[in-house]
């Protein structure tokens, strides 16, 4: 270890107190380090160099350094974020800041957690319907009607706002029912699609979201969109808009009554 | 959350087995009990100040303003408003306060909107407090069961706002009378009138569910290119949603409590022209 933790005379550097967990799914703890950091650094850099001179076997899942390949999701003073988008000058210089691995999913070790549920909820979702009679390289969509598809694409599946919905985070019985905020919004996103042909093959998103996927559950306190780090308006433009889309097949006898009468 | 029982934390929550084993409920640092608190403050004195005001049945007229919370007035209890929204649809029968047949949609509306549905899921039901801060719910269903299920009702109440929104304008417009019915005067309660009037149409063209019916619902904007314009302007405005929200809830109570200042005569109206 360093020296004690707080600002240093060596230019910009100074020594941090972070708090990170360490341990697997059979136990752990937060265990203290005191570690150099310098200026324009972000929390993966000084976990980086905790790796290197104090804690050579932490696990850490990271890949870009850029925030754009979702790995290095952890929670930062209790906060759901990546640790390579969040600037250490963000920290005042004595405090402490804390590691943890992400709390909804099981650990793997230390910051790793396994994130497979992710990828079971991801294969439920019924995937896009090719138009008939369009091959592909046919396909002919204008701006407007892809623009809100288009956000929800930005998605580089961190899972932090998996990690961050309450629904599961806090309800672990939940897990089977609930499809949580990243895989609505690709219902979500499928729905919008202007080519998507789901209904005419007799599959219903809208319907399918609450009753299969569990769109109910949500109660909208956006925290999915509050943890997003690239800013899509999940609760607002997905979720909120699919919840319409249900009332629209299931509590609204009116658009209920014109769709039939329009059929007709 | 009436779907969710409080006898304790969920053991399959955050200390569920598998999970990273830290005896902290929650690790944040920052004041993250501060915007439930807030919440549960500004709303618990609006709820005690309307409900008061409301079944008060008094001072809600000091000729030309009417306060929001007794418009449209429909019984004949109401006092004589002068050309106002006085439809005497409920006869002399109904001895209660005539603010108690129409303010259930506008608390409907407010009760059901995306953003307060949010704000006390968050302030009085902790479900969650606070972003990754554990809730005190053993069980938790959401809004899949009765009552809450019930929060699909929303459009409806969409719908029942617009009509109220244009009879609140109206009597905006009656402001720039002078207490005797004359035409081409303005008072600081006509600038009351008004500012409520403008916050409320903001906030209630800015729902979420006017955002899906003017044009949300639709797959294919480029076929419809009005009700695209109109979904762009409604969803410029929805991004603000919370903020109507607010301002609306606090300026509809500070134009009731205007009027009940003037109408009880502890103050007098000051007049532009």
């Amino acid at each position: 270890m360093s020296a004690a933790p707080g600002p240093k005379a060596n230019g910009s550097a100074y020594t941090a107190r972070f708090r990170v967990w360490r341990g697997d799914a059979d136990g752990g703890e937060l265990r203290d380090f005191d570690v150099e950091v310098h200026e324009g650094e972000v929390v993966l850099d000084i976990i980086h160099r905790l790796q290197a001179t104090q804690a050579n076997d932490l696990a850490v899942r990271w890949n870009c350094k850029a925030g754009k390949c979702g790995s290095c999701s952890a929670e930062i003073n209790g906060r759901p974020r990546l640790m390579c988008m969040t600037r250490m000058s963000v920290f005042a210089p004595d405090e402490t800041v804390t590691v943890t691995p992400m709390r909804a999913f099981p650990v793997v070790r230390d910051l790793v957690t396994d994130v497979s549920f992710n990828y079971t909820k991801a294969r439920e979702i019924p995937s896009f319907v090719p138009p008939p009679g369009l091959r592909a390289g046919e396909y002919r969509m204008r701006q407007e009607d892809v623009g809100r598809s288009q956000e929800f694409r930005k998605c580089i599946e961190c899972f932090l706002c998996q990690n961050t919905c309450h629904v599961v985070r806090d309800h672990e019985e939940n897990k089977q029912a609930f499809a949580g905020p990243r895989f609505l919004m690709r219902i979500a996103e499928l729905d919008m699609h202007p080519l998507d042909s789901a209904e005419e093959s007799g599959l219903d998103r809208k319907s399918a979201a609450q009753e299969e996927h569990g769109l109910g559950y949500c109660n909208i306190t956006k925290c999915c969109t509050e943890v997003c780090p690239e800013n899509i308006k999940i609760t607002d433009n997905a979720l909120i808009p699919l919840k319409e889309r249900a009332v629209d097949r299931k509590y609204d006898p009116l658009v209920w009554l014109g769709n039939k009468i329009r059929r007709r | 959350m009436a779907t969710t029982e409080t006898a304790g934390p969920s053991s399959g929550g955050v200390h569920a087995p598998g999970r990273a084993a830290i005896a902290a409920r929650q690790l944040r640092t920052d004041r993250w009990w501060l915007a439930p608190a807030v919440t549960v403050t500004v709303l618990t004195v609006f709820v005690v100040y309307s409900t008061w005001r409301a079944f008060a049945n008094a001072d809600y007229y000091a000729a030309p303003y009417v306060s929001p919370f007794y418009s449209p007035c429909i019984a004949t209890n109401c006092v004589n408003m002068k050309g106002g929204a006085d439809l005497q649809i409920f006869g002399p029968w109904w001895g209660l306060s005539p603010a108690l047949l129409v303010l259930i949609f506008p608390l409907g509306f407010r009760l059901t909107c995306y953003y307060y549905r949010k704000a006390y899921y968050r302030g009085f039901w902790a479900a969650p407090p606070a972003c990754a801060v554990a809730e005190p719910h053993r069980k938790y269903t959401g809004e899949t069961r009765f009552p809450l299920i019930l929060q699909n009702v929303h459009r409806y109440f969409f719908y029942f706002a617009l009509p109220f929104a244009v009879i609140l304008t109206y009597d905006a417009a009656l402001g720039f009378r002078d207490a005797a019915g004359h035409w081409g005067h303005m008072g600081l309660g006509t600038l009351v009138l008004l500012v409520n009037i403008v916050l409320i149409w903001v906030y209630t063209l800015s729902c979420h569910s006017c955002r899906h019916i003017v044009g949300g619902r639709l797959k294919n904007f480029s076929k419809h290119p009005v009700r695209y314009r109109m979904w762009t302007w409604v969803g410029r405005m929805n991004a603000h949603h919370m903020a109507f929200a607010w301002a609306s809830l606090v300026m509809v109570a500070l134009a009731d409590l205007y009027v009940y200042l003037v109408a009880s005569g502890a103050f007098a109206d000051p007049k532009f022209f």
